[in-house]
């Protein structure tokens, strides 16, 4: 019996390039373990883009609002538990007010031969339901390939003033 | 103690081309006295007035973000000041009126109405942060608000207002939020 090639773990790297590529200026974030080494310790030493550590996460929807009045992108990069915590600036600004959130939402402890609404954890299968009761667009980001729908969605959710999820399944890793 | 309509109404006087972000009863009283396109009235999330109005200074450093917000709103979200204290953005100035009550939800007192506000905020990294509890001390140091090297705190001790409920629905209808594009557009 052959032995299974693990899973290639996602290009952080690819990642921020979508980042750039759809002209993100700030990212706006409370560490996720998921997402540490793979995007946030690249992000904050990337000069091209601007790092706002922020103590919780609902901080981060006030902040990204007030940016996009001033025409500036913003992307809010936090875990699946802070995207619980911040439920109700998310209902304000993304769904009562239809403002362009860009959220990148790291998926911790999602088994990754499970879909996350079959996960073992609470909180992971939440996550997509509570996602569609918004109303909230979102992709799964769980190999290089899906990185190609982050750039087109940002510039969409900035164009229609409608928020976007991108739900990091696969840990991120960066060279 | 200050009476907060008569603080506001002396800001009002100084008002030109500045972003000022109210909430709940600060915002109701200001829209009484100055209702303006640049006003930006922070919506749904109570709290969150600092971090709306740290977006837009940081959008728009070359104007001053006035933040008229109350002590049972920055208490919902504390770490604001710690945000503030790291980004560090030179146009904003941040009021809090403090009455040691939730005003707009019935009276009932923030869990602690001898909370030293300003002190909270020069220890989160706010060099420049006061208390202020005369309105004359007030009316003289708003000039120094709106020009100040920031990030400025001010917590103004205010007497308790009207109590709720109060409406919105003008306050946050979306023709507002619309005009208030227009005007930052506009410069």
């Amino acid at each position: 019996m052959q032995a299974q090639t693990p899973p290639a773990p996602l290009d952080g790297a690819k990642i921020i390039a979508a980042l750039k590529q759809s002209h993100v200026d700030y990212v706006l974030s409370v560490p996720d373990l998921h997402t540490s080494n793979g995007l946030l310790k690249p992000i904050s030493k990337d000069a091209e883009l601007k790092l706002i550590r922020t103590c919780k996460e609902d901080e981060t929807l006030g902040i990204a609002a007030g940016l996009s009045y001033g025409d500036k992108r913003a992307l809010i990069l936090i875990q699946w538990t802070g995207f619980l915590y911040a439920m109700n600036a998310i209902r304000a600004m993304a769904c009562d007010q239809s403002m362009p959130m860009c959220m990148m939402i790291g998926l911790l402890g999602k088994e990754p031969d499970l879909p996350s609404r079959q996960s073992a954890r609470f909180g992971v299968r939440l996550v997509e339901p509570m996602l569609d009761t918004l109303g909230i667009a979102y992709h799964r980001i769980n190999e290089d390939a899906d990185i190609a729908a982050i750039a087109p969605a940002i510039e969409q959710a900035y164009a229609n003033s409608k928020p976007i999820a991108f739900l990091i399944e696969r840990r991120p890793v960066h060279a | 103690m200050i009476d907060r309509k008569k603080a506001l109404a002396a800001l009002a006087c100084h008002i030109k081309d500045e972003i000022v972000v109210a909430t709940y009863s600060s915002a109701t009283d200001w829209i009484a006295i100055n209702d303006r396109p640049l006003n930006y009235f922070a919506f749904g999330a109570m709290g969150l007035a600092s971090s709306h109005a740290l977006g837009l200074a940081l959008a728009r450093p070359d104007k001053r973000v006035i933040v008229l917000d109350g002590d049972g709103s920055l208490l919902m979200n504390l770490g604001t000041l710690v945000t503030i204290g790291a980004v560090n953005p030179a146009n904003f100035t941040h009021i809090v009126a403090h009455n040691g009550s939730y005003e707009a939800n019935g009276g009932h007192p923030i869990p602690n109405r001898e909370a030293d506000l300003a002190g909270i905020a020069r220890a989160s990294g706010i060099a420049h942060a006061r208390r202020i509890d005369q309105l004359a001390d007030f009316e003289s140091a708003i000039p120094g608000l709106l020009t100040d090297k920031g990030p400025l705190f001010v917590e103004l001790m205010v007497e308790q207002g009207e109590l709720g409920p109060r409406s919105y629905k003008d306050m946050y209808r979306g023709a507002r939020r619309s005009a208030f594009r227009e005007a930052l557009k506009a410069g």
